[in-house]
């Protein structure tokens, strides 16, 4: 106790609160535009973070980090297009809502519950940090092929029309995953003899491709922003209250969201690309009125942003406790940790406690400082795309996400892939195929085929290598879960046809 | 591949000989404008922690701008295509580069883009040596209890590693061929996976560098470093030569420029990496790095000598 008081007030100095206070509105920046990752950020900081104390360091980079993955949520709700892979699913209800007008709203209503996850991630890493990281040691590679399949699943429902569809969508992304130098083994796959097709497709250069490109090119042929002016008569206010009553009166919700964060985030490598789209799943599998969602529930908002913010400081639980980064940024804060001497691992809550739980309880003071930012920022950021015609609006969203994708890996392939998936990407839209599902089979497929081919590898010994992948009681579990996620995802539908019928 | 070596090295001493008469012009006006220094691989890693220490440094001796600039993909291969196609040799473009990645990629793959000739080496100037790592309780006390359970159980031992024909890959194959056992290697991507694959017991070993087993502390037990003598942040950590196995290698990092640029740049190059080396140790040392500087000929004889003992595995 003593040693959290210590933390709490070498947090709260002035200069730390500055330093939070900036570290979040870079980041807020940041994450808002397509392109520009969480890992760039921080990336791009380190040399910055050399000439501060560790302490001061380490604040900094979780600021920053908090405000990117809130930061998504902007362009997700105002554009269609999530400024970051965790944002994908505030896209799906953000965007409904804000075409019909209610653009303030779901911008509060994501600050909530960008909140309300912060601050719940920074508590279990304060008080259940060791439990947390006995478990993310037990996902090893086979129980890694099954999470993936288990997330796999979730295209059945992504695929809001056709299942044939979404599944199709899915393989797409699954085949695009296997371009460039595979994980394991080393060999180039689909790479045509071509040197720079070694470098694969970068999840983010699709995702911006995918979301981005469909929605400007939607724009050009309509001739208008998808936010017109006309579509925010009555909206005037942050709607604040009423967005908070929408957040806590469905508590089941918030909870569950945080939850599967929470589990999601202490997977080493699984990302938080899929915690949203976990959470907003179950959001709508458990909900009484399904049908509501992709329309404008602000509900779907709420489990999409309160996961993948509890993902930040859930993702902290194996980096700080074994060294383990359980997300890309993570890498970076582990390098500045090892600069400044600081090994993870118990001994550094102990030996180093003030330090570690300074650095836990300043992304909790990130997490609550989001809403005075996020608010003020969100409304600037929404006078300004409501208030920039389209003629302007598509060019400089095209110039950005062009200059995003080239300074991702300084590889202008990355930008010709973007654009070309932009264009296939609004062809197969009218077909009816969405990017959700092919992003997921992108994300998923390269876990998998790691899982595999490691616990396969794994079992050599054994007269089928294969049983390995079904050896431990974790992985007999997921796939128990897996198969009632698939007859749960096959009886409502025949129920309710049966009812049509 | 060795004789491509020699015929270089024969040039290289021409050239040599040749500057020592001509007067070095361009060397005066180096650096004329800000240095890109690439990185060819994520941010985070090894080669791009050390790049940002190097920055400023460079950056206060030249007088001039330094940028760090990442290029990842195919394990470092797009960033050295790109680069021997395109940079200037004149000293304003360097890029990091590993031994084994340059040796090996280029044997490995038929389209990897670049050879590893295709550079000047301005100097290696760290390695982290190759170590034998297994948690705390593992029943391998030593390196030669986990030997022996190898050789009654073929294919049981399981030894984790970044990558497929990477340095740990190349080391596991070499270690199986001296001891004559069968072990089971198990790549992963990257380091970063392999604290949690040890501590999780999914591996019953790993192989990996000299860092990782200075980071991971108390939780884990170092059966053998390969490298000429202990290392300080390793002290009880045996070699794999006073175990009677010839095994001495590791990950080398360092920086390179185009092919036909100045000899006297790339010596203001190297002796500012050298330099640079004496703070970055007082960081770097402590976390299980051993500073380097393997310049000129002694730089591509390295490679050479890598190339013969790690080559049959690659063919």
């Amino acid at each position: 106790m003593d040693i959290l008081i210590a933390a709490a007030l070498a947090v709260l100095q002035p200069h730390m609160l500055i330093i939070i206070l900036l570290g979040v509105t870079a980041g807020l920046f940041v994450g808002a535009l397509p392109g520009l990752t969480a890992t760039m950020a921080l990336a791009l900081m380190l040399p910055f973070t050399f000439t501060l104390d560790a302490l001061e360091g380490l604040v900094a980079l979780g600021a920053v980090y908090m405000g990117t993955i809130y930061g998504g949520a902007f362009t997700a709700i105002l554009l269609n297009t999530p400024g970051t892979p965790s944002s994908i699913a505030t896209t799906f209800d953000g965007h409904p809502m804000a075409k019909q007008g209610r653009a303030l709203e779901a911008i509060s209503v994501a600050t909530i519950a960008s909140v309300v996850g912060g601050v719940v991630g920074v508590t279990f890493l304060l008080i259940a940090a060791p439990p947390l990281a006995q478990l993310a040691l037990k996902f090893g590679p086979a129980e890694m092929f099954w999470v993936a399949i288990l997330g796999l699943t979730l295209i059945g429902s992504l695929a809001t029309g056709s299942l044939l569809k979404g599944l199709l969508g899915g393989a797409i992304g699954l085949l695009i995953g296997t371009i460039g130098i595979s994980p394991i083994g080393g060999e180039s796959r689909f790479t045509f003899g071509w040197p720079p097709l070694q470098a694969g497709v970068s999840l983010i250069v699709a995702l911006i491709g995918l979301f981005v490109i469909p929605e400007l090119l939607q724009m050009i042929r309509r001739g208008q922003a998808s936010l017109e002016p006309s579509d925010t008569i009555g909206n005037t206010g942050f709607q604040f209250m009423s967005a908070l009553r929408t957040v806590l009166s469905k508590p089941v919700n918030l909870v569950r969201s945080c939850a599967i964060g929470q589990v999601i985030a202490v997977i080493p490598g699984a990302g938080g690309s899929i915690t949203s789209l976990v959470a907003y799943n179950e959001a709508r599998r458990w909900s009484k009125t399904p049908e509501t969602f992709g329309k404008g529930n602000p509900e779907g908002i709420v489990a999409s942003e309160s996961s993948n913010n509890v993902m930040v400081a859930g993702s902290m639980v194996p980096l700080l406790t074994l060294g383990i980064p359980g997300a890309p940024p993570d890498a970076i804060i582990l390098g500045v940790m090892l600069l400044h001497g600081l090994r993870p691992g118990l001994d550094l809550f102990t030996q180093t406690g003030v330090l570690a739980n300074g650095f836990i309880i300043s992304m909790g003071l990130a997490a609550l400082m989001l809403a005075p930012i996020g608010l003020l920022g969100g409304r600037l950021i929404y006078r300004v795309i409501i208030r920039t015609p389209h003629y302007f609006l598509v060019p400089t969203i095209l110039i950005v996400t062009i200059l995003g994708t080239y300074a991702l890996r300084n590889n202008v392939i990355d930008v010709a892939i973007m654009l070309g998936l932009g264009v296939v990407g609004f062809l197969i839209r009218g077909l009816g195929l969405h990017a959700a599902p092919i992003v997921l089979g992108l994300i998923l497929g390269t876990i998998a085929e790691q899982g595999y081919v490691q616990s396969v590898l794994g079992g050599m010994a054994l007269d089928i290598p294969q049983l390995r992948l079904v050896a431990n009681p974790l992985s007999q579990v997921l796939i128990a879960l897996i198969v009632l996620v698939i007859v749960w995802a096959a009886w409502p539908k025949r129920f309710s046809r049966k009812k049509q019928g | 591949m060795s004789e491509i070596f020699s015929t270089r090295r024969t040039a290289l001493a021409g050239v040599m000989a040749a500057c020592i008469v001509a007067v070095p012009a361009m060397a005066q006006d180096f650096p004329s404008r800000a240095i890109e220094y690439i990185i060819p691989f994520n941010p985070g890693g090894e080669s791009d922690v050390t790049a940002r220490l190097q920055e400023p440094l460079m950056e206060e001796a030249l007088g001039i701008s330094v940028n760090v600039r990442h290029q990842p993909g195919g394990g470092g291969a797009v960033a050295w295509a790109d680069f021997q196609a395109n940079a200037e040799p004149d000293g304003h473009e360097i890029i990091g580069i590993n031994i084994p990645h340059i040796v090996a990629q280029p044997i490995q793959r038929a389209d990897a883009g670049y050879t590893t000739e295709g550079f000047d080496i301005i100097t290696w100037f760290h390695m982290t040596p190759h170590v034998v790592v297994v948690r705390e309780d593992s029943p391998f006390q030593t390196l030669d209890d986990m030997i022996e359970f190898a050789r009654e159980n073929p294919q049981s031992l399981t030894v984790g590693g970044s990558g497929t024909f990477s340095g740990n890959h190349l080391e596991a194959l070499r270690l199986q061929e001296l001891t004559d056992v069968q072990i089971t290697y198990i790549p992963f991507t990257g380091t970063g996976p392999l604290p949690a694959a040890i501590l999780g017991g999914h591996v019953g070993a790993v192989i990996s560098n000299s860092t990782l087993g200075v980071e991971m502390g108390d939780n884990v037990r170092v059966l053998a470093v390969a490298s000429e003598e202990r290392l300080e942040t390793l002290p009880d950590a045996p070699t794999f030569r006073e175990l009677g196995l010839d095994i001495v290698g590791g990950t080398y990092r360092g920086v390179a420029v185009p092919n036909g640029t100045a000899p006297e740049i790339i010596e203001v190059l190297a002796d500012l990496f050298t330099e640079m080396n004496q703070t970055l140790g007082e960081r770097q040392v402590p976390m299980g790095f051993q500073m380097t500087d393997i310049r000129g000929e002694d730089a591509i004889d390295l490679m050479v000598r890598l190339r013969e003992q790690y080559g049959d595995f690659l063919n």
